[in-house]
């Protein structure tokens, strides 16, 4: 990643001296720049495909068995508010219940007349349960195909090794804690310490790879009735069925806000340069002091 | 239901993913190009998870203390029709089992003389494509007892399980499951629940336990069985009435 590609000697000669220390670096190969995307386009159309089908059964429960009686510790219903004399959505955290109309459980169809739907039309892939459940295994197959992919790449190359394994130094608290603050204030890297991860990036990515998404992974396929048979100790690993259900919710919703700061940050710290790095690979690497 | 992949088939499939997203196409045409790929990732399913199960291991079967306390009916809870009401106040008296299809002997066999067949019972959990899961109590023969007393020609590839109850839009709800699924132990013809009869509401007098997968598959008011070598000639070609409406055939996920 951090392999010089070729310095700015064009402006160099132009006498650009600002410019002149301006390098332009080989940041991601192109297999992470290829999986990175197709994995992108896959979670996206898993998250939507996902949320189809918890609209079937808008409800989570912890255990074994869970069904329209049993508590369930987050739901989204609807119900005649006598009041305003209107259906109103209602979702439902643990005591808590918040009149969500409009967003989830009743929202309003292209005349504007109230309709009972879990969640918005433009959230969810997929017209009905079976098509959502197409959507959602194929491009599930797509996802772990290209994740081995993207796996074996990095142990092979040393990617993992080289550029997201952090230093014992960089696990220390205090550098941590520094490089927490850098974020709150939104310092960026500069010069050398851009061509390579911050601590931050790298626990994030690590726990990405190796935490969130295998456990999208494995708690989805403790859902099916036919890997459970062949792995019955799946249910015991999440502690039953309908945990599993649970974990993968909470898995995705953990991988969503991952990406929002991914995508806040990447806008924060030089759109253009870091979106050409994951294209192209190219990456320019600016003064070490501000200019 | 065609799951042979070619690899002209697949490399369609890929230019299909990016057609179906630009024209926000989920219509379910068997013939539209996204159907090729929802094709290709349940060829994929059926078989990887076939491999899994190649040594034929048993679903956990949990003890009376985890049978849930209640087990929500789904679909059909009462068929319509006088037919099957004067049969149900009757104690299923008229209804009979018939084996047929590709059999050396056709079957036809009372309620009392199934329920002298030899029995398994099983507490097993229920997973419906909804999302939501309850355990209960079953009992039943083993279908690989009924298809052996029936005797099964070669030819025959599936079992298709016609069924009592009409659905709205006035197709009998049928179901088929393939000889890998029809002999595995715990896939049962099942009379009793919970300790009872079966209600009406889980498909009295007879429904099909298939534990490996998807509740959908496992057909209520089984009325005859039939041995085929092909699916297409039954409803719309892809072997159940949900599955001709857009759902997996294979439903092990």
């Amino acid at each position: 990643m951090a392999a010089n590609r070729a310095l700015d000697l064009e402006a160099f000669a132009a006498g650009k001296t600002a410019q002149a220390q301006r390098e332009v670096i080989d940041r991601h190969s192109v297999i992470v720049r290829a999986t990175h995307w197709i994995n992108a386009l896959c979670l996206t159309l898993l998250l939507m495909s996902g949320l189809r089908i918890l609209a079937a059964h808008p409800a989570l429960y912890w255990g074994n068995y869970g069904y329209y009686g049993v508590p369930s510790w987050i739901s989204i219903s609807d119900t005649f508010d006598d009041v305003t004399a209107r259906e109103i959505g209602v979702t439902r955290v643990g005591d808590y219940s918040f009149d969500t109309t409009g967003i989830l459980g009743v929202g309003y169809n292209s005349d504007g007349r109230p309709v009972v739907r879990a969640f918005p039309r433009w959230m969810t892939l997929g017209a009905g349960l079976g098509i959502a459940r197409d959507w959602h295994f194929f491009l599930a197959w797509a996802f772990v195909i290209n994740g081995t992919v993207y796996l074996l790449a990095g142990f092979l190359s040393g990617h993992f090794r080289r550029d997201l394994a952090p230093s014992t130094g960089e696990l220390r608290a205090q550098h941590i804690l520094r490089d927490l603050l850098d974020h709150l204030r939104l310092r960026h890297g500069r010069g050398e310490a851009a061509k390579r991860y911050n601590v931050l990036q790298k626990l994030a990515y690590l726990t990405v790879v190796f935490v969130l998404l295998p456990v999208m992974v494995v708690s989805g396929l403790t859902m099916s009735p036919a890997v459970t048979a062949a792995f019955p100790f799946l249910f015991d690993v999440f502690g039953g069925r309908q945990s599993a259900r649970t974990i993968h919710f909470i898995a995705a919703n953990l991988l969503l806000i991952f990406v929002l700061v991914h995508v806040i940050e990447v806008l924060l710290s030089g759109a253009f340069n870091l979106m050409r790095s994951m294209i192209t690979g190219r990456y320019a690497v600016g003064p070490e002091e501000p200019a | 239901m065609s799951l042979r992949i070619t690899r002209r088939r697949v490399l369609t499939g890929g230019t299909a993913l990016g057609m179906g997203l630009l024209t926000g196409c989920d219509g379910r045409a068997s013939d539209a190009p996204i159907q090729r790929l929802f094709d290709f990732g349940q060829f994929l399913s059926l078989h990887g998870q076939r491999l899994l199960l190649s040594a034929q291991p048993l679903v956990r079967e949990y003890s009376p203390a985890d049978i849930s306390p209640d087990f929500p009916p789904n679909g059909t809870e009462m068929p319509d029709g006088e037919d099957y009401f004067r049969m149900a106040t009757s104690e299923f008296a008229s209804w009979r089992l018939v084996i047929d299809g590709l059999v050396r002997n056709r079957l036809s066999l009372s309620l009392g003389e199934f329920k002298k067949l030899p029995a398994r019972t099983q507490i097993t959990m229920h997973s419906c494509d909804e999302g939501w899961s309850a355990i209960g109590q079953w009992k039943g023969v083993q279908l690989s007892h009924v298809l052996r007393m029936a005797g099964l020609m070669p030819q025959a590839r599936y079992l298709v399980f016609h069924c009592l109850d009409q659905m709205d839009d006035g197709e009998f709800y049928y179901e088929s499951i393939d000889l890998f699924d029809a002999f595995h132990p715990q896939t049962i013809l099942a009379y009793g629940m919970n300790g009872h009869d079966l209600p009406v509401a889980h498909g009295a007098p007879l429904r099909l336990r298939v534990e490996r997968q998807i509740g959908y598959k496992h057909a209520k008011y089984i009325a005859r069985i039939e041995a085929v070598e092909k699916l297409e000639r039954f409803g719309l070609g892809r072997g159940g009435y949900w599955p001709d409406r857009g759902y997996q055939w294979y439903a092990g996920l």
